[in-house]
């Protein structure tokens, strides 16, 4: 792919008076102005100014623009924690069904009957993949889940008069999202540590653990793709205190049909619906969050959730102590619908093996790069990795993110790069299941071709995309987070540059 | 298996690498005590022709819009989707590509996703705008906690009853175990009266929420209570109608602080309530700018000078801040925002007010045919855009249960989230309704209202 097309903005290629879409002829007798039917003081002189163009212009302007990014169906894109897995085609197909599609989220429940069914299938297939029987489709993300999670954890204690526990202990190794949630629904973050060993440091989390704790918010697998040994151990700690023990769920990839929240002592996790059951990212969303729980947390969870009366679906409204909304409507229901599909077309034997096979690969894929690059922690790992690029810092300044930024030169999307913080120079490695062993060793021979490259080439990578090394200083420092007519460019079209040492490669 | 690779030559090969005797072994890590050892409790895996077969049948219990006659509003709208927007949002490229970390790998969501920002501005007249967030109802309440960030206050949040009650919802719950006190202002004549606000407000008050076209359908006098809100040294959060956007004054126009609307109209299938598109604007000054919860895609150059993109001013992000973060939101709702942006562009300027005008004009058609229906009328005088509230006798769940068995999603039961109004029905007609539905409905009320007189 040659990316010598204009990278014009469609506003600078707006021209007066170009349409794309045409409406019918008004079919109502209309025959008072505007300004008889609504008053004029809430009417806008004009419409807002919009760009101006032709259906060809917008066809092509955004189908190249999408020739700039690297996606799961053009490329490997082994994000670490995204589970970057195949979004299977027929799923875009049956969501598009008018059956599904043109249902409006507030008609009543008997037009809506195999909707209901379906999403009350989710409710009990989630309920069971976790062990925690209660669930609440409604969060619209994992962090939105997280947070409805703690929501329901804050009614609980509020519930039970223990108003005095105000805090949630968080591994240095979680998500971002975990002290934030915490924050937002009231609670003070408090971090425990992780030992040599990548695991929570137990000893730490008992100096930290008291009367005053709500909840324990755990990852596991965690983030360094380890699962936590002693999970049984910490669990039964905080239960011992009282507090209660919630599940981040980003990695249930490597523990489909292996073992369950519930039966390792949590009491609440959170899916992602779009990475474990392959709901299309998007660029950036939409997820799906839903939440799983224990029976005496059931009352707390969001409202509606989905009854079945004899095969009558129904929405339930009525809980006198549920949190509430976390979101208008029903929840991300065209995410829920495509993990309905992906559980329904793997089946038990399917969903363990999608484990098996992402813990297979990423082991794989660990022992491939561990050929020339540092893995700080034992294995075996589940279904990602950590690598740390330390090592080249120190002997050629060379960092992780030179590495990712070369890699992307070979066809390769980047790993997840400084992240988890508690490794230095991470870089973390999700492959998934969908991938072969082929696409494995090709991009772990990058990585190890890279390793020998010079140091100035890959501090200038990439160089063979459309631009390279964005200064994110500036548009930090003198923010443009809009276009505006005066900024329209005057200088002609530059061919586009190629890097001196381009690798060969399909783009 | 569906959608994996490996061989059993593979497998072989891979546990050779790797040391290891099994796949099993692989799992050594997680404690016996603690597995699953039986098959999940799943029905068995379906192949697609069997699982088209299923999904066909379970949509064909439902009853969607098309099937029966769409009256139903509510913050989401059978609006027409121009084709385009499929074919775009269907690209690979973009619907399979997550949050654009790499930049330059990401050039393509990231400039889309900055058109959809400008877009977003230009919508609103206000200066700048996210990447999205997840619908109408957390936009309200993200736009509340940025208000507290930006005033410092820890007095009450203002929030007009006409607002979308599941936004109100959402907002009580992001709330409630949070410094500040959501108090509602009563609208008992269906519009939020400015005077109310006046009243309501002092140097403590965080912000004042009103939304227009409010959950009736109807106008509320945006300026005089954004004055109000301002005078108190409130910010002041508009939460408005995009599509409407194509007549009326903008929130920028008429001194909203914060604009919040649901994007669903802007080229998002109804898809039985999500994934939505929550859209939040907001003026430019740094206060602001620097409380905006979510993604922001900002422009600079690459290292040879070439115009570019990047998410930028991150530091107000969980993943940097953790709980010091602006927002705990870390995935939204990108391909939806891409959705809006090329919806906008196939609409432009002159679509986007003829595709208004048109809901204004049906709109107004259904209430002078259905308000000739005796003992029907139009409940609220205040002005309407695309969806309006009759007063209807009797029981209006019963009336809309013979409306469906004639082929019509005649409205929503105002009642159900307003029980002081029982009578009402609010109906929404969007550019796709024709004069045939809507005289159809018409004539549909009338004998309904007529069997029950009789």
């Amino acid at each position: 792919m040659n990316n010598t097309q204009s990278t014009d903005l469609i506003f600078e290629l707006s021209r007066a008076g170009r349409r794309c879409h045409r409406l019918p002829a008004c079919d109502v007798p209309s025959s008072r102005p505007l300004d008889q039917l609504i008053p004029a003081e809430h009417l806008a002189d004009q419409p807002p100014p919009l760009p101006e163009v032709g259906e060809i212009d917008l066809v092509r302007h955004f189908n190249n623009l999408s020739t700039r990014n690297m996606s799961i169906d053009t490329h490997f894109y082994p994000l670490g924690s995204c589970t970057m897995k195949y979004n299977p085609k027929r799923h875009e197909r049956f969501a598009a069904d008018p059956g599904f599609a043109n249902l409006h989220p507030l008609q009543p429940d008997d037009t809506t009957q195999g909707m209901l069914e379906l999403l009350y299938g989710m409710q009990e297939y989630l309920a069971e993949i976790s062990g925690l029987p209660a669930v609440s489709l409604q969060p619209a993300a994992g962090a939105q889940g997280e947070l409805t999670a703690l929501f329901v954890a804050h009614a609980y204690f509020r519930d039970k008069g223990e108003h005095h526990r105000r805090k949630v202990l968080v591994p240095d190794s979680a998500h971002g999202t975990n002290p934030a949630s915490a924050a937002l629904a009231g609670f003070d973050a408090v971090t425990v540590k992780s030992n040599s060993k990548g695991l929570v440091d137990i000893d730490d989390l008992k100096a930290k653990l008291g009367d005053d704790t709500a909840v324990f918010m755990i990852t596991n697998p965690n983030t360094l793709g380890l699962f936590e040994t002693q999970i049984k151990a910490i669990t039964e700690l905080l239960h011992a205190k009282g507090a209660l023990v919630y599940l981040d769920g980003a990695n249930m990839n490597a523990i489909l049909g292996i073992t369950r929240p519930g039966d390792f002592g949590a009491d609440m996790q959170h899916y992602n619906v779009h990475k474990t059951f392959t709901g299309p990212h998007g660029g950036g969303g939409p997820g799906s969050g839903p939440v799983a729980v224990r029976d005496f947390l059931a009352p707390y969870l969001p409202a509606p959730v989905v009854t079945n009366d004899g095969g009558r679906y129904a929405l339930d409204f009525d809980r006198p102590k549920s949190i509430g909304r976390v979101r208008s409507f029903f929840g991300n229901v065209g995410i829920l619908f495509r993990g309905y599909a992906y559980i329904r077309t793997l089946g038990p034997d399917g969903l363990r093996a999608v484990s098996e096979t992402a813990v297979l690969n990423a082991n794989y894929l660990r022992a491939r790069v561990a050929e020339g690059y540092e893995v700080p922690h034992a294995g075996p790992c589940m279904h990602e990795f950590v690598a740390s690029a330390r090592a080249l810092v120190r002997e050629r300044k060379v960092k992780a993110m030179d590495i990712c930024k070369r890699l992307l030169d070979y066809g390769f999307h980047a790993p997840t790069v400084y992240f988890p913080l508690v490794v230095p120079e991470a870089l973390m490695m999700e492959p998934t299941e969908t991938e072969s062993k082929e696409t494995l060793d090709a991009f772990a021979d990058a990585l190890l071709a890279i390793k020998a490259e010079e140091a100035e080439l890959l501090r200038a990578a990439p160089h063979t995309h459309v631009v390279s090394r964005p200064d994110e200083v500036k548009a930090a420092k003198e923010p443009v987070l809009r276009w505006t007519p005066a900024e329209k460019p005057t200088a002609p079209p530059q061919p586009l540059a190629v890097g001196a040492a381009a690798v060969k490669q399909e783009w | 298996m569906p959608y994996l690779l490996n061989t059993p030559e593979d497998t072989a090969a891979m546990l050779a690498r790797i040391g290891a005797a099994s796949v099993d072994d692989l799992f050594a890590p997680v404690p016996a005590g603690v597995r699953l050892n039986r098959p999940l409790d799943i029905p068995p895996a379906l192949p697609e022709m069997e699982l088209a077969a299923h999904l066909r049948q379970l949509a064909a219990k439902n009853r969607p819009a098309g099937d029966l006659v769409c009256f139903l509003g509510g913050g989401a709208y059978d609006h027409f989707i121009p084709a385009v927007v499929d074919a775009v949002a269907g690209r690979g490229e973009f619907y399979t590509a997550y949050t654009p970390y790499q930049a330059e790998a990401s050039q393509g969501t990231l400039q889309a996703v900055f058109e959809y920002q400008t877009l977003m501005c230009q919508l609103t007249g206000l200066d700048v705008a996210n990447a999205s967030l997840y619908d109408g109802g957390s936009a309200v309440a993200e736009a509340v906690l940025m208000a507290v960030g930006v005033t410092g206050r820890v007095g009450d949040v203002l929030v007009a009853e006409t607002v979308h009650p599941e936004y109100r919802q959402a907002l009580h719950t992001y709330a409630a175990n949070l410094n500040c006190r959501v108090r509602e202002l009563p609208c008992p004549d269906g519009f939020l009266n400015p005077d109310d606000v006046k009243a309501a407000v002092n140097d403590q008050t965080v912000c004042v929420v009103a939304q227009s076209p409010n959950f009736f359908g109807h106008l509320e006098e945006m300026k005089a209570i954004g004055d109000a809100a301002r005078k108190a040294g409130a910010v002041f959060v508009a939460s408005f109608d995009p599509v409407s956007a194509g007549i009326l004054k903008r929130p920028g126009d008429y001194g909203a602080d914060i604009a919040v609307a649901e994007g669903q109209g802007l080229g998002v299938p109804l898809g039985y309530g999500g994934p939505y598109l929550g859209i939040l604007a907001c003026r430019g000054d740094s206060a602001y700018v620097r409380k905006i919860p979510g993604r922001l895609v900002g422009q600079t150059t690459d290292r040879t000078g070439k115009r570019c993109w990047v998410l930028t001013l991150q530091t107000r992000e969980q993943h940097i801040r953790r709980e010091k973060a602006t927002s705990n939101i870390c995935t939204n709702q990108g391909l939806l925002a891409l959705r809006a942006a090329v919806h906008l562009t196939a609409l432009g300027p002159q679509g986007l007010r003829e595709t208004a005008g048109l809901c204004v004009r049906k709109a107004h058609y259904a209430a002078d045919v259905l308000t000739k229906i005796p003992g029907v009328s139009v409940k609220f005088r205040t002005p309407f855009v695309k969806e309006f509230t009759l007063s209807v006798p009797g029981d209006v769940s019963t009336v809309l249960a013979k409306l469906r068995d004639r082929g019509y999603l005649g409205g929503l039961p105002a009642g159900r989230w307003y029980p002081n109004h029982s009578d009402g029905l609010t109906v929404a007609v969007t550019e796709k309704r024709t004069k045939g539905e809507i005289d159809g409905l018409a004539a549909a009320l009338a004998d309904v209202v007529a069997s029950r007189a009789a």
